[in-house]
């Protein structure tokens, strides 16, 4: 068993860099993500495994460093808050399209614009469906506690380099804040230069003796080949959708009525399975880990066993649900729950929602 | 056991690393916790409050709007949190600076001089620590030998020669507690 402590959800993601031998963190700060960029500066992770850690000058510089690391077969990571997220979209659209593996982290807060710095998670769709352009997609992991905050740096860093993409860890100012206990790995070593060179042949790291060149690029001008390459980028995402998803179902075994809720919404939610049971209703959670690929055969798994209506509880104004309501396909009702602005709401009105809006008391 | 607190007061009143002992004391004794700050944008002068819950079973939601114990440093949480601690739960405040007392019939109200006690102590900085202490007297959730494990997992390691001081401070708080 690893090491125990008593950690913020961003300080657990930043020592989780560390620990998986992450060899680069590029970042700007901004609440409410600052502890990643502070945790990681007081560390000394140079020090500690050699990583280097830099404050750019801006998220668009910290994201286009992530490019070039990443194209050099590195283990890099970013992070950042919703606006600063929007900023680093046309870089990630660059990283899509030129299928360089990085992990970033968007430690959402309220919007749109500046917003507030209480937690939200209204940037579901900024995540999920692009943000940037072009069709692309970025794979979404949604943790739900500060030990997943830890654990889905390893695993995003692993989906990565698998697929040869951006995975992102989309969490919220509740679980990035929050202190809850954490086992935190042991540390792993960082890849050597040697190593790179022999795992990753797509990996841009110096043309030595001959060996024939390789080419890290989003564009081609030759339509053809431009469409070869979507076609590819699209088997890749299927591939995904296949295997990849995951996903959490607590009291779904006899539920008559399900939440669907990811992230600090999750906890929430099952808070009000726990109260609605023993109030003698029928309820169950349906916790998307992964937000892409979306469980949705879950979803249909669930109507076939008899689930008559889902409510999809977010603190948005409603994005989730409409990836409930495609899975749903019309045949049970989906509806949405949320409060807004920084505002978080009660298991007990969630549980008043799913009465009102789903069960009709 | 599910214990549910808000400790709420004013920033640089140690609001927040009390939280944070509790939390790691919590660990200390194989319980589950979580710690959820809610603090304005200022560091010092502004309100600070802390959610933190210890339990026997995972901790569902960190956010939470009734609590079992109120823990309270100043009028305005008061204010704010008389209201949302559960029928028969429990509140305990410094009466120093509180104006307005709390009134609840349905709670159990309890005083602890903690800034006057720990003026007395010589040393304003165990403040925190002599309101745990009462805190503890009241809610017996977690052993001493515990509380000073937490100790020495959150303080820096330059701190621990403090520990005993620290221990002193709670002893004084649960000597001192007084129901209301």
């Amino acid at each position: 068993m690893g090491e125990l402590k008593l950690m913020k959800g961003n300080e657990a993601l930043a020592e989780a860099a560390i620990r998986y031998g992450a060899d680069a963190y590029f970042g700007y700060p901004i609440t409410p993500q600052s502890e990643v960029i502070e945790y990681l500066s007081e560390q000394n992770p140079y020090e500690r495994t050699g990583m280097v850690v830099l404050q750019a000058e801006s998220e668009l510089a910290a994201i286009n460093m992530v490019y070039g690391a990443g194209a050099s077969g590195k283990r890099v990571m970013t992070s950042s808050s919703s606006p600063g997220v929007c900023l680093k979209q046309e870089g990630l659209a660059y990283i899509a399209g030129a299928e360089i593996p990085c992990v970033f982290a968007d430690v959402v807060r309220g919007g749109p614009g500046l917003g507030t710095i209480q937690p939200s998670q209204a940037d579901y769709f900024q995540n999920t469906k692009g943000g940037g352009n072009g069709d692309y997609r970025n794979l979404v992991l949604a943790p739900a506690s500060v030990q997943e905050m830890c654990d889905f740096v390893a695993l995003g860093f692993d989906l990565a380099f698998k697929y040869r993409m951006a995975a992102c860890i989309l969490s919220d100012g509740a679980i990035g804040q929050m202190m809850e206990k954490v086992v935190l790995p042991d540390q792993k070593p960082r890849m050597s230069d040697e190593e790179i060179k022999a795992k990753y042949p797509w990996a841009i790291n110096g043309r030595k003796n001959g060996t024939q060149h390789r080419i890290i690029t989003s564009l081609d001008l030759d339509s053809a080949k431009m469409e070869e390459h979507n076609i590819h980028l699209q088997k890749k995402y299927k591939e995904i959708e296949e295997n990849e998803v995951r996903y959490e179902m607590i009291n779904c075994d006899d539920a008559e009525y399900v939440f669907v809720a990811y992230g600090s919404s999750a906890r929430i939610a099952q808070k009000s399975v726990q109260l609605g049971r023993e109030a003698g209703l029928k309820v169950g959670l349906l916790r998307p880990i992964t937000l892409w690929p979306y469980p949705t055969k879950a979803i249909d798994a669930l109507i076939k066993k008899g689930v008559k209506g889902f409510l999809s509880v977010e603190l948005s104004c409603g994005q989730m649900i409409e990836d409930v309501r495609l899975a749903c396909n019309g045949r049970v009702k989906a509806e949405h729950f949320g409060r807004v602005g920084g505002i978080i709401h009660t298991p007990e009105e969630v549980l008043e929602a799913m009465k009102k809006q789903i069960i009709g008391e | 056991m599910t214990e549910e607190i808000i400790i709420a007061g004013f920033g640089g009143q140690g609001v927040l690393s009390m939280g944070k002992i509790l939390a790691y004391s919590g660990i200390m004794e194989g319980k589950e916790v979580s710690w959820m700050p809610s603090y304005g944008p200022e560091m010092r002068g502004g309100t600070a409050n802390v959610t933190v819950i210890v339990s026997d079973e995972r901790v569902c939601s960190p956010i939470i709007n009734a609590f079992d114990t109120a823990v309270i440093l100043n009028q305005q949480s008061l204010d704010k949190f008389e209201s949302k601690v559960k029928p028969g739960g429990y509140l305990l405040y410094d009466p120093n600076g509180i104006t307005k007392k709390p009134t609840r019939k349905d709670i159990n109200i309890y005083t602890i001089e903690g800034a006057q006690l720990a003026s007395d102590m010589g040393n304003s900085k165990v403040f925190n620590m002599i309101i745990l202490g009462a805190f503890l007297k009241l809610r017996p959730i977690i052993d001493d030998k515990n509380v000073e494990e937490g100790l020495r997992h959150s303080l820096p390691e330059r701190a621990h020669k403090l520990i005993p001081l620290n221990m002193e401070a709670v002893k004084v708080g649960k000597d001192n507690v007084k129901q209301a």
